[in-house]
């Protein structure tokens, strides 16, 4: 068995391993109401770092836009979910949360193919802000958006909360009256699911065409390769999985409103995604996980909470890149020593 | 100043040095009145060359000759703003670099450019990457064609790595590879494309005597082996006139000799571009 192999199985046994010590721990009751509530949101932001390395460490563009992405996930996935159960009356919830993530997924993906085209075109710090404006573009016109159900037929409105019928999508207010329909057992699926996909991805002959674009463009012109083509790959990849992850969440309460995806969130996975290691998957789920848990953790230190992360965050960020400790680890894994480098470097 | 002419057949005045066996052949390489002027500066003027089906050629000059500026037309990492470039006959006007690739033009950098992030094995996978082909969805999903399309390609990969003994090195990664190693992996990748013209910038850059001899075996080895041409650029006059068939001598942007080697090592021109004018008296 390759290198890349055990590397991957290892990846994937670790998430299944958590997975069914959190279900023992659920089934036990040892598990706190408020570690419980977190559940969710950790997978949703795991698939969300995973999906972000893919852009950032596989694809290497610095693209500061990914909450965006996550809205359009979640207000269309949210509509899809409403729509199938008051509209026309689906009553299975599992058919409805994944029918909601497809098109979570499905409209994520339209809205990067969009973006992607002339956002792939710039280099390095443009490319950095506009994706930001995309981001910020995309909150500001969910906040116009009103959608809402008559019977079985959905109504859009633009700018316009007349529509006839129960409104769903209220503007600025958002999706109220959401039925909470996440799973924590779907948020595991999503994650296997978005690990597959990337993983697999990076070790195919797709990824290799990925990672050789971002490793030197001229060169990878120069054999042969489509370099628009394969950055957009990336791109939109990275953007249906972060809808789906915007679905998943959206369901997983019962008001959503665009303000919740602010730059705000796409620098705090951007964090998840350095944090754990440009380009390492693994490193964005355990920064992920950590990252998510943290604040609820520090709930002891009450008023000085966030400012006990902030200083976690920098502690993490002077041992990564200090010189000793990064011998220390690149000794402990043999071949892992150009990405700490490259840690360094970004 | 001669007018623009991108698409258009030229008769051009051409002093082909084809060696004996590619006389009745078609070149792979026809370039005709090709330039190129950044701004007010001709790089490159009333560029004439043809190169045999399997011949190796030399391009030599001074510094700032406009050599590389040429291996950067050829394969339109610059657009010509004149003549014509035909690879196997065909033209390729409008062409972008990886479409020059897949006519069959491949080259190595005068400053290496490997994917260097990566294995050596997946450097020349990547190489091969247009030959051996299933889509991002059998990629994912694991299904048959991308099973075998990897096996075929480990053992393509395997094949042309063992052309420099580098079988070993296949999980290196790329990056820490000693020089000469990355010099010899770039050769591999541009060979892994399938190529019928290898463009070498350099080749021997850095080298020292024992390993440029090496390369020069390695180069017409390669020549013979598959069949293609060679052109290089180099400064070490050793291995271009050790092993060019045909030499083409640059100053300013212009062709000023072509030739054998022993007709350019005695052209006064190539003399006086190289070493300067001889006092009078």
């Amino acid at each position: 068995m390759s290198k890349k192999t055990i590397d991957k199985l290892l990846t994937f046994g670790m998430v299944i391993a958590a997975f069914i010590v959190c279900q023992v721990m659920i089934a036990n009751g040892a598990m706190s109401r408020s570690l419980r509530g977190q559940l969710i949101p950790i997978c949703v932001y795991i698939v969300m770092a995973v999906s972000l390395n893919l852009t950032v460490g596989i694809s290497g563009e610095l693209s500061l836009g990914h909450a965006g992405f996550m809205s359009v996930g979640a207000f269309s996935g949210v509509v899809m979910a409403m729509w199938l159960k008051n509209g026309l009356g689906v009553s299975n919830t599992l058919i409805c949360l994944s029918a909601a993530l497809v098109t979570g997924g499905l409209f994520a993906g339209i809205a990067g193919v969009l973006i992607g085209i002339p956002v792939l075109r710039l280099r390095g710090d443009y490319l950095a802000i506009v994706t930001l404006a995309f981001g910020e573009i995309i909150r500001n016109v969910m906040n116009c958006i009103y959608i809402s159900i008559e019977g079985s037929s959905l109504h859009f409105g633009f700018v316009n909360p007349k529509l006839p019928g129960k409104l769903l999508v209220n503007g600025p207010a958002g999706a109220t009256g959401v039925a909470k329909m996440s799973t924590f057992v779907m948020g595991f699926v999503l994650v296997m699911i978005t690990l597959l996909v990337v993983l697999n991805l990076i070790d195919s002959r797709s990824g290799r065409a990925i990672m050789a674009i971002r490793d030197s463009r001229i060169a990878a012109e120069s054999v042969g390769l489509n370099v628009t083509k394969y950055k957009m790959m990336a791109f939109v990849t990275s953007a249906v999985l972060a809808g789906m992850a915007g679905a998943l969440y959206g369901l997983n309460f019962s008001t959503i409103t665009a303000s919740k995806f602010k730059f705000d969130t796409s620098i705090l996975v951007l964090v998840f995604v350095v944090l754990g290691g440009i380009g390492n998957i693994r490193g964005s789920i355990i920064a992920a996980t950590l990252l998510t848990v943290l604040p609820e953790l520090l709930r002891a230190f009450s008023d000085y909470r966030m400012l006990v992360y902030a200083i976690v965050l920098i502690l993490v960020m002077l041992a990564t890149n200090n010189p000793t400790l990064r011998t220390f680890f690149s000794g402990l894994k043999p071949g892992k020593k150009s990405s700490a480098a490259k840690e360094g470097k970004q | 100043m001669s007018q623009p002419v991108r698409t258009k057949m030229v008769p051009a005045p051409s002093h082909g040095i084809l060696p004996e066996r590619d006389v009745n052949e078609r070149p792979v390489l026809e370039a005709r009145n090709l330039g190129i002027d950044f701004g007010g500066l001709h790089a490159v003027e009333d560029f004439n060359l043809i190169i045999g089906r399997t011949e190796i050629a030399g391009l030599i000059g001074p510094n700032g000759a406009g050599k590389t500026t040429v291996f950067n037309l050829l394969t339109k990492v610059y657009q010509p703003t004149m003549g014509t470039i035909l690879i196997n006959g065909k033209d390729t006007a409008g062409m972008d670099t990886a479409q020059a690739s897949m006519m069959g033009i491949a080259r190595t950098f005068q400053n290496i450019r490997l994917f260097s992030n990566m294995t050596v094995e997946d450097n020349v996978r990547i190489g091969l990457h247009n030959q051996f082909r299933y889509n991002m969805f059998s990629g994912i999903l694991r299904l048959p064609g991308f099973w075998s399309s990897e096996r075929r390609m480990h053992e393509r990969s395997m094949d042309l790595l063992s052309i420099f003994d580098m079988q070993d090195m296949a999980g290196a990664i790329a990056g820490s590879l000693p020089y000469g190693a990355q010099r010899r992996l770039e050769i591999v990748r541009a060979l892994a494309t399938n190529p019928s013209l290898l463009l070498l910038d350099e080749p021997a850059a850095g080298m020292n005597p024992h390993e440029t001899e090496e390369l020069m075996d390695n180069i017409v080895r390669i020549r013979d082996r598959f069949h293609i041409a060679v052109m290089l650029i180099e400064h070490d006059m050793k291995l271009v006139m050790g092993i060019c068939e045909g030499i083409c001598v640059l100053n300013y942007g212009r062709i000023i000799a072509k030739g054998t080697p022993e007709e350019i090592q005695n052209n006064p021109t190539v003399i006086e571009a190289y070493l300067g004018r001889q006092k009078e008296g």
